[in-house]
């Protein structure tokens, strides 16, 4: 499959502030891929950087083949949705209409249908809009323009339960009908997991985690019960955190539970969940990870 | 807890969508010969990744229980809800009788009991005649 997005060794320095350093990852091919982490983490720098807007300090970006900051050419390939739009003096209309010059595979008939989805006024000037009727005018532009990259970062602010749902799905159905290199920041993991092939996590301005999103799905467990049965089970493995309530403990466990494992835990009378991937992502980013980590026992 | 037959959320998604798949065709809401779903509508129905539908439905084709037909998209092969159905017969002891017996047995209840209850439970489920055919 053809490369669409590769990033060696990028740095973006401000000052003295390492926003995102010795980065690299390569995306092949049409795809949904997660940009997770904390704020601060250096999610919206990189996706800066994908799309051109950023130089980096240290590194090479390529987009598409090219250098993203480059051919005007290929900055008309690329399209980064953010919470602060362009065109704030603009009627939504008449921002559709700049958006549409912007981007040459642009789809003027999904655009009205999205519009018209989010109930959004078109004589409205952008500026006037509230913060979620700006974000899903965001959403419009991202998936209306048909970009071979199209990047959204955390496009969802102040959209409702339902929008964001609305999202995911026209989302979904546009990338099943028109298959391109989709990157999604976001916070808000558990709603748009199922969406994700892959998930990068960025820690402190480094790749903390590069893995396929179904892979990362209960590869960790939360077990609970009695508390010596819990110190049995988890004897020998690597645990995240360890909870005792009077008689009950509770403990992450780093692992995927085989079958064996499964029948083991039933066997002492133990409770075993999957943790879902936000909170495999929130263990393998917390500050104090480097404590909680431990190996019990063995 | 014995696993249910339905949804395992320890499994990935792909494996999630084949086995859902795969109970569809043993209970014949997918017939032999039969169009089965495709990736992108599978995708749109449980609101997940295309690529990842695709990947469920390639675990029913390794095992012979769906056929790609070029040009057509994919079919339920013939035979495929017997041996689904055979599989889970296979299955039903350890699955089903050997849980319920262990916590019988920590319940200090006797054999005949669970017998009984299992007779009862027929009765109720299948009608009294039916559980009784031999």
């Amino acid at each position: 499959m053809t490369q669409t997005i590769s990033c060696h060794g990028v740095a973006r320095r401000y000052g003295s502030h390492l926003a995102v350093d010795q980065v690299s990852f390569e995306v092949h091919g049409p795809s949904v891929t997660g940009l997770l982490g904390r704020n601060g983490a250096g999610k919206t720098t990189l996706l800066r950087l994908l799309a051109g807007q950023e130089l980096p300090s240290a590194g090479q970006v390529r987009v598409l083949g090219g250098d993203p900051a480059g051919a005007d050419a290929l900055a008309r390939q690329i399209v980064l949705v953010r919470e602060d739009q362009a065109f704030p003096d603009f009627k939504v209309g008449d921002a559709l209409r700049a958006a549409g010059w912007s981007y040459p595979r642009w789809d003027h008939k999904l655009a009205d249908a999205l519009v018209s989805d989010f109930d959004l006024p078109s004589s409205r000037q952008v500026k006037k809009l509230s913060r979620g009727m700006r974000s899903a005018l965001g959403i419009v532009i991202g998936l209306a323009a048909q970009a071979p990259v199209t990047l959204f970062d955390e496009p969802y602010a102040g959209l409702d339960a339902t929008a964001r749902r609305l999202f995911y799905d026209r989302l979904l159905a546009d990338y099943t009908e028109h298959p391109r290199t989709v990157v999604v920041s976001t916070h808000l993991i558990d709603e748009i997991a199922d969406l994700l092939e892959r998930v990068l996590v960025i820690d402190r301005g480094h790749i903390a985690l590069d893995a396929p999103a179904d892979g990362l799905r209960g590869s960790a467990t939360a077990v609970s019960g009695p508390a010596p049965a819990v110190a049995v089970f988890v004897s020998g493995r690597t645990t995240w955190e360890h909870r005792t309530v009077g008689p009950l403990a509770s403990a992450t466990v780093a692992d995927m539970l085989d079958a064996t494992d499964q029948a083991r835990a039933r066997q002492l009378h133990l409770s075993v969940a999957p943790l879902s991937l936000q909170e495999v992502l929130v263990h393998a980013t917390r500050p104090d990870r480097a404590h909680q980590a431990e190996r019990v026992g063995s | 807890m014995p696993e249910e037959p339905g949804l395992d959320d320890n499994a990935p998604l792909f494996a999630q969508v084949a086995q859902r798949l795969s109970e569809q065709v043993a209970e014949g809401q997918l017939a032999e010969g039969g169009r089965a779903p495709s990736a992108n509508e599978l995708a749109a129905f449980h609101r997940i990744n295309p690529a990842t539908a695709a990947k469920g439905l390639n675990v029913l084709i390794d095992e012979g229980l769906l056929e790609k037909r070029r040009g057509l998209g994919m079919f339920v092969a013939p035979g495929a809800r017997k041996r689904l159905l055979d599989a889970r017969r296979e299955q039903f002891a350890a699955r089903y009788v050997a849980p319920m017996v262990a916590e019988a047995g920590r319940l200090g209840m006797d054999l005949d009991e669970v017998v009984l209850l299992v007779r009862r439970s027929a009765d109720v489920a299948l009608g009294p005649r039916a559980s009784r055919k031999t």
